[in-house]
């Protein structure tokens, strides 16, 4: 059973860092670098098992689901997996060499893995007050990832980070006791069978909405997106990129995703507050982004906006646009893990990441310059590169529904997005350079190691809908087209 | 009933507290009402009145008991949130160290 692996090695190398990494030099990276590839590998190998087996229960200690807690392994959970162990095992190469700026690398690794356990459980979870446990160690290791630096902008962003966090958690749990007062499990599916077998009542509306409330600040949808733009930006390069690329995506959409479909199987009319809230922020998160001037802030008002696509998608329903809006979440995990890497590069060799003090930097670094281009190339949506794909699918799939005014306005901001983009592309790397930037020196092999990898499956990532590899993407899509019968699906693979 | 009420009003106090006070001390404490009034209010769920530990022992039946697995629950919920207020109050110290101040108004270098 490779289940329990997923949260198990994690923790276990946090653990061995915290004890070992001060007293030995160079052993929290090799460990780290361990223990987030046997994830990887691990992840992938979980794709034939789910081929295979449709869907693994392990049942934790030996006690039988709903009395005890379980773990599943389905189409959604194998997809989700390998995305974000993918990212995470590029994040740590790349963090060799960037996090030697920073004292104490050992305790960033140990915090490092223990988000990553914090990620990986809530995605395997199958008992909903486990998910809140995991979500809440992932929250906390975020926080103090954020205050990494200790810097005053630091400390101050992860304050905010951290209040409107903590307030999301407790809208969370209190939805939690809601649902188990009223159907007396936590099981996932045992949730849904009880709730399956009552009327449907405003009981289950109010849970749905605390839980919007909750998973939609944990996600930085637009009326709760405040703290996203500082707390991204102000983390080191690597936490940023894991926090735009998987950690939002993991919380919020994998979590609300989970909740929605296959446990509550909300109502329509509650898809439809997603669609808007998907809109408002794909809007505001776009034209929010223009006007910045710092290159990690625009990337996380971009941020912002991509999640709004990935919401509309998953709102509209249908099971086109479900295929597109996870082949979306994948594709911005890889492209915004890129650019937000990039940055970090930027910031490693010339010590700015204002725009307004840069320029002319593709000919002293071509590695990052033409990753960055291959970046925001895919995000904007120019095809070949996967990001194209994906939007086109989304919209194709918003008209097929209907959505016409909707599907005029992705597209509009699809054209906005790529504004910004040339904007970062025109005032980092193209123009006149600084005369006193004339011999700056390119980031370290790893770092470009990995910059490099993550523009390759950028422009590779538009063959996941290739008749070869369209299975991986279907099997999770299935999984939410699914809904209510994900409980059968459990309670078959338990006998 | 009215216990569920007063719980949602704790909830209320807390979020109020946490929207609209200055000091960043005082935010702190404002998560602090509102993780207890969620954990009260799990707590409240599985109470009984009269009722008795479920604990199954020889030649005894236990008629009226209460629900042990809210306690259980909140007993993680209590520690998760001394974990979140111990790290909240490692960075306000930090901050007040950079700022000099705990006026949440006057701490405002991020923008935009």
């Amino acid at each position: 059973m490779i289940l329990p692996f997923f949260v198990i090695i994690p923790l276990g190398t946090a653990f061995l860092i915290s004890l070992f990494g001060k007293r030995i030099k160079n052993l929290s990276d090799l460990l780290a670098n361990l223990g987030t590839l046997s994830l990887l590998i691990f992840s992938l190998y979980s794709i034939p098992q789910v081929f295979v087996h449709k869907i693994l229960v392990y049942k934790v200690g030996g006690w039988i689901p709903p009395i005890g807690i379980c773990m599943v392994l389905d189409g959604l959970t194998s997809f989700m997996l390998v995305t974000v162990n993918l990212v995470s095992f590029l994040v740590t190469l790349y963090s060799v060499n960037y996090m030697e700026r920073y004292t104490d690398k050992h305790r960033f690794y140990t915090l490092f893995m223990l988000m990553l356990a914090g990620m990986n459980g809530i995605i395997i979870t199958g008992d909903l007050f486990n998910l809140f446990v995991f979500l809440e160690i992932a929250s906390i290791a975020s926080y103090a990832l954020v205050a990494f630096g200790t810097e005053a902008e630091e400390l101050e962003a992860s304050f905010k980070y951290a209040v409107m966090g903590s307030v999301a958690s407790s809208f969370i749990l209190l939805g939690i006791a809601l649902l188990y007062s009223y159907t007396s499990t936590l099981n996932m599916a045992d949730i849904s069978l009880s709730l399956s077998g009552k009327p449907a009542g405003m009981m289950v509306s109010f849970v749905a909405v605390l839980f919007l409330a909750g998973f939609g600040l944990k996600t930085a949808l637009v009326p709760f997106h405040a703290w996203l733009p500082d707390a991204h930006p102000s983390a080191p390069a690597p936490i940023s990129a894991m926090l735009s690329g998987v950690f939002i995506k993991t919380l919020g959409i994998y979590a609300l995703c989970r909740v929605f479909f296959n446990i509550l199987t909300v109502s329509s009319r509650l898809l439809f507050v997603l669609i808007v809230l998907g809109m408002i922020s794909m809007v505001v998160g776009a034209f929010l982004a223009i006007a910045q001037t710092d290159i990690k802030r625009m990337f996380a008002y971009s941020s912002i906006s991509q999640i709004g696509y990935i919401i509309f998608a998953l709102g509209i329903g249908t099971p086109l646009a479900i295929l597109g809006g996870l082949f979306h979440l994948f594709n911005h995990a890889v492209f915004k893990s890129l650019l937000f890497l990039n940055s970090g590069a930027i910031e490693y060799s010339t010590h700015t990441r204002n725009l307004n003090r840069l320029g002319g930097l593709s000919r002293s670094l071509p590695v990052t310059g033409y990753t960055s281009l291959l970046g925001s190339m895919a995000i904007s949506g120019i095809p070949p590169l996967g990001g194209f794909w994906s939007k086109l699918i989304i919209i194709i799939a918003a008209i097929q529904a209907g959505y016409f005014v909707s599907s005029v306005v992705a597209i509009l901001i699809s054209i906005l997005t790529l504004a910004y983009y040339l904007k970062f592309l025109k005032f980092t790397f193209f123009g006149k350079i600084n005369e006193a930037r004339q011999n700056i020196r390119e980031a370290p092999g790893l770092m470009k190691l990995s910059m490099i990898l993550l523009g390759i499956i950028c422009v590779i990532s538009g063959l996941l809908i290739a008749p070869l590899f369209k299975p991986f993407l279907q099997s999770a899509v299935n999984v939410l087209l699914l809904g209510n019968g994900y409980k059968e699906a459990v309670f078959g693979a338990l006998r | 009933m009215s216990e569920y009420i007063l719980c949602f009003v704790l909830f209320c106090i807390g979020l109020y507290c946490v929207l609209r006070k200055r000091n960043i001390i005082k935010i702190i404490i404002g998560l602090g009402i509102i993780e207890y009034a969620v954990n009260l209010f799990f707590v409240l769920i599985g109470y009984r009145a009269h009722g008795r530990a479920p604990i199954l022992a020889k030649d005894q039946a236990i008629l009226n008991m209460v629900d042990p697995l809210p306690q259980a629950l909140v007993l993680t919920s209590i520690v998760i949130g001394l974990a979140v207020t111990a790290l909240l109050v490692a960075i306000a110290i930090r901050i007040y160290e950079k700022y000099g101040t705990f006026d949440i108004t006057k701490i405002r270098r991020l923008r935009g």
